[in-house]
């Protein structure tokens, strides 16, 4: 929050104010358009090109085999089942770091990004150590989907946090009062005030969790173990395919799930209009 | 994460996230060539396994005469990737392969001369063979073939859609059953029951192991080279040579595109040469030259057999190993399909 405070009060350098002249003169949205082509789009249009170089029956015949239908239900499910838990938890999380005063509170909000900054090779093989077959705890998840729903939840929790913590922060608390001085319960004040308020943000950061958990690879597949048509996710499977030479293949499972993610963000784009919507009536 | 049993010190396992890190910078590939001198340079992409070796035998080529002064770029990584990365473009005076049908690729491309295995080595620089890695002490007593299909075995191989290990390892299996007198059909249940007693089907080589090593599994197989490796790293493992075993041949060759061609070729017949071969045997690789193999004791199994007594790896990649309709794939879909109602 500090950082946002900062530059907007702060003046802004010469450049930026070029810059900023430029965007206003007009050449802003063609930059924005070129940057987002050569870095989204052309990618994007690649895979896609790629994934129908065999044509219609070539992809159909790709993302339809059984074991390319396993691993993308596999990665759906876990997918959908973390975003829900990391959206519930990342709220909780939030809540304790903005209403709640305690010591190391800064670092507890610095070490929530760390996820992001641990290569997944790395966190996949930590997350093996401490839950697998030698875990400290007892707790044994590896080669199991319980392993791939924790790895998943580890890479996305910053997600779900960090799009929640700063609309929380700014909520007004005045109105929560009032509504508890009108006699409304708890639970009451939760429901009516502050979980409209926060929806649209839980709602895009389990969105990005989503899309996130459906491409993950690194940490996944050291604690998956990786087996066809059980613990193998969809990214594992791109990466056989790729591996045995069936690009055409490989990006016709990607295009599924870059699909997957496209329905699921335009989803949620509907939704916190709706919710949007609601705050303004 | 509710049966939590008992709580102990989370002791940190720092060989094995050095390991992480070491897989990491793998992942990275690209080595920056060390100190530039007159003598022109190589660039040299292989698979990932003999990263360590390499690094003995380049110290050991810059102090040879024709070595002096040549730098090098280098980039390991799996087999397949590289031999992609290749044909896409990615520079390369030198390329060392796990196998075959990855080197076909980039002759393929026409950047490998069809005559790359016309040599006296027939263009492989290295033997391996299949070994089995246990626990140390082997608890299990995992001596045979027929040991790693008996109830409750937890094998590791590496997925044979995305390793070159894991076909080595596969065809090992196959092999040795026929060794052992059995019929095709009988050899192909074998591998159904191995693979029903397989446990995780890591991406790669290095990853199997690392799942073993944080204590999956009773027995991963793997190049016996990179067994040698993890013990001379003081892994707790034991290396188990099985009774009949395949031999592993890892192909090299000098590209057509190659920048310095005397320089590669001379680094080449360097690795081929008698010097050479010695350093790659005491980093555990067996050498193609019978009279420096001679000078190391590597175990020798009773049975070692080539993947050309199997038909050659052109034949076996297409039947074994074509995703859906190869027999293995085929093994992997009826495996799969009981629980995929769970």
């Amino acid at each position: 929050m500090a950082d946002v405070v900062l530059a907007t009060t702060r003046r802004r350098p010469p450049l930026g104010q070029r810059v900023a002249a430029v965007a206003a003169g007009g050449s802003g949205p063609a930059l924005a358009v070129t940057y987002l082509s050569l870095l989204v789009i052309l990618p994007v249009a690649a895979v896609v090109t790629n994934a129908f170089s065999g044509g219609w029956h070539g992809f159909w015949l790709s993302v339809t085999n059984r074991e390319a239908l396993a691993a993308l239900k596999l990665t759906l499910v876990c997918s959908v089942l973390v975003a829900v838990v990391n959206s519930i938890a990342g709220v909780a999380i939030a809540w304790v770091l903005v209403r709640d005063e305690f010591a190391g509170k800064r670092v507890v909000s610095a070490i929530i990004d760390l996820p992001f900054a641990l290569p997944t090779i790395v966190a996949g093989l930590t997350l093996l150590t401490l839950y697998g077959p030698n875990s400290p705890f007892g707790v044994n998840v590896a080669g199991t989907r319980a392993g791939i729903v924790l790895a998943l939840a580890f890479v996305t929790l910053p997600f779900c946090v960090r799009t929640v913590q700063p609309v929380l922060a700014e909520l007004d608390k005045e109105t929560e009062e009032a509504a508890a001085s009108l006699g409304a319960s708890h639970a009451g004040v939760l429901r009516r005030i502050v979980l409209p308020s926060i929806a649209p943000a839980m709602l895009a950061g389990a969105g990005l969790a989503f899309a996130r958990a459906i491409g993950e690879y690194g940490s996944v597949v050291l604690i998956s173990g990786n087996l066809p048509f059980k613990t193998e996710v969809a990214s594992s499977y791109i990466f056989s395919l790729s591996q045995g030479g069936d690009l055409p293949g490989a990006s016709a499972v990607s295009v599924v799930l870059i699909a997957l993610a496209l329905v699921l963000l335009l989803g949620i784009g509907f939704l916190r209009r709706r919710f949007n919507v609601t705050e303004a009536a | 994460m509710t049966h939590t049993r008992r709580i102990a010190f989370i002791r940190p396992r720092t060989a094995l996230l050095a390991a992480g890190f070491a897989l990491l910078g793998l992942s990275l590939g690209v080595v920056p060539p060390a100190g530039a001198a007159s003598g022109g340079s190589i660039a040299l992409v292989a698979y990932s396994t003999p990263k360590p070796a390499y690094a003995a035998l380049i110290t050991a080529f810059n102090a040879t005469a024709a070595g002096q002064g040549v730098t090098f770029s280098q980039s390991f990584g799996p087999s397949g990737t590289q031999a992609t990365s290749v044909t896409e473009g990615l520079p390369a005076d030198v390329v060392n392969f796990s196998l075959d049908p990855d080197m076909a690729k980039v002759v393929a491309a026409g950047l490998v001369a069809p005559t790359w295995d016309d040599g006296p080595t027939k263009g492989i620089v290295t033997d391996s063979i299949v070994s089995f890695i246990v626990r140390p002490g082997n608890p299990l007593h995992i001596k045979t073939w027929a040991d790693l299909v008996k109830p409750g075995v937890q094998v590791i191989t590496p997925n044979p859609f995305s390793s070159g290990s894991a076909k080595w390892n596969l065809m090992a299996a196959y092999g040795a059953q026929l060794a052992l007198h059995k019929t095709p059909a009988q050899a192909l249940a074998f591998l159904a029951a191995l693979l029903k007693n397989t446990v995780a089907q890591p991406a790669s080589a290095s990853t199997a192991l690392q799942t073993f090593l944080s204590g999956q599994g009773d027995v991963v197989l793997d190049y016996e080279s990179d067994a040698i490796y993890a013990q001379d790293q003081n892994e707790p493992i034991s290396i188990v040579t099985p009774p009949q075993t395949i031999l592993i041949q890892n192909p090299i060759a000098v590209t057509t595109k190659a920048a310095d061609p005397t320089a590669a070729n001379a680094f080449v017949k360097y690795l081929l040469s008698a010097k050479g071969q010695t350093v790659w045997a005491e980093q555990g690789y067996r050498p193609v030259l019978p009279k420096i193999a001679a000078r190391f004791d590597f175990p020798t199994p009773k049975k070692l057999f080539t993947i050309a007594s199997l038909g050659g790896w052109t034949s076996v990649d297409t039947t074994f190993f074509t995703p859906v309709t190869g027999k293995v794939a085929a093994i992997e879909a009826s495996l799969g399909q009981p629980d995929t109602s769970s």
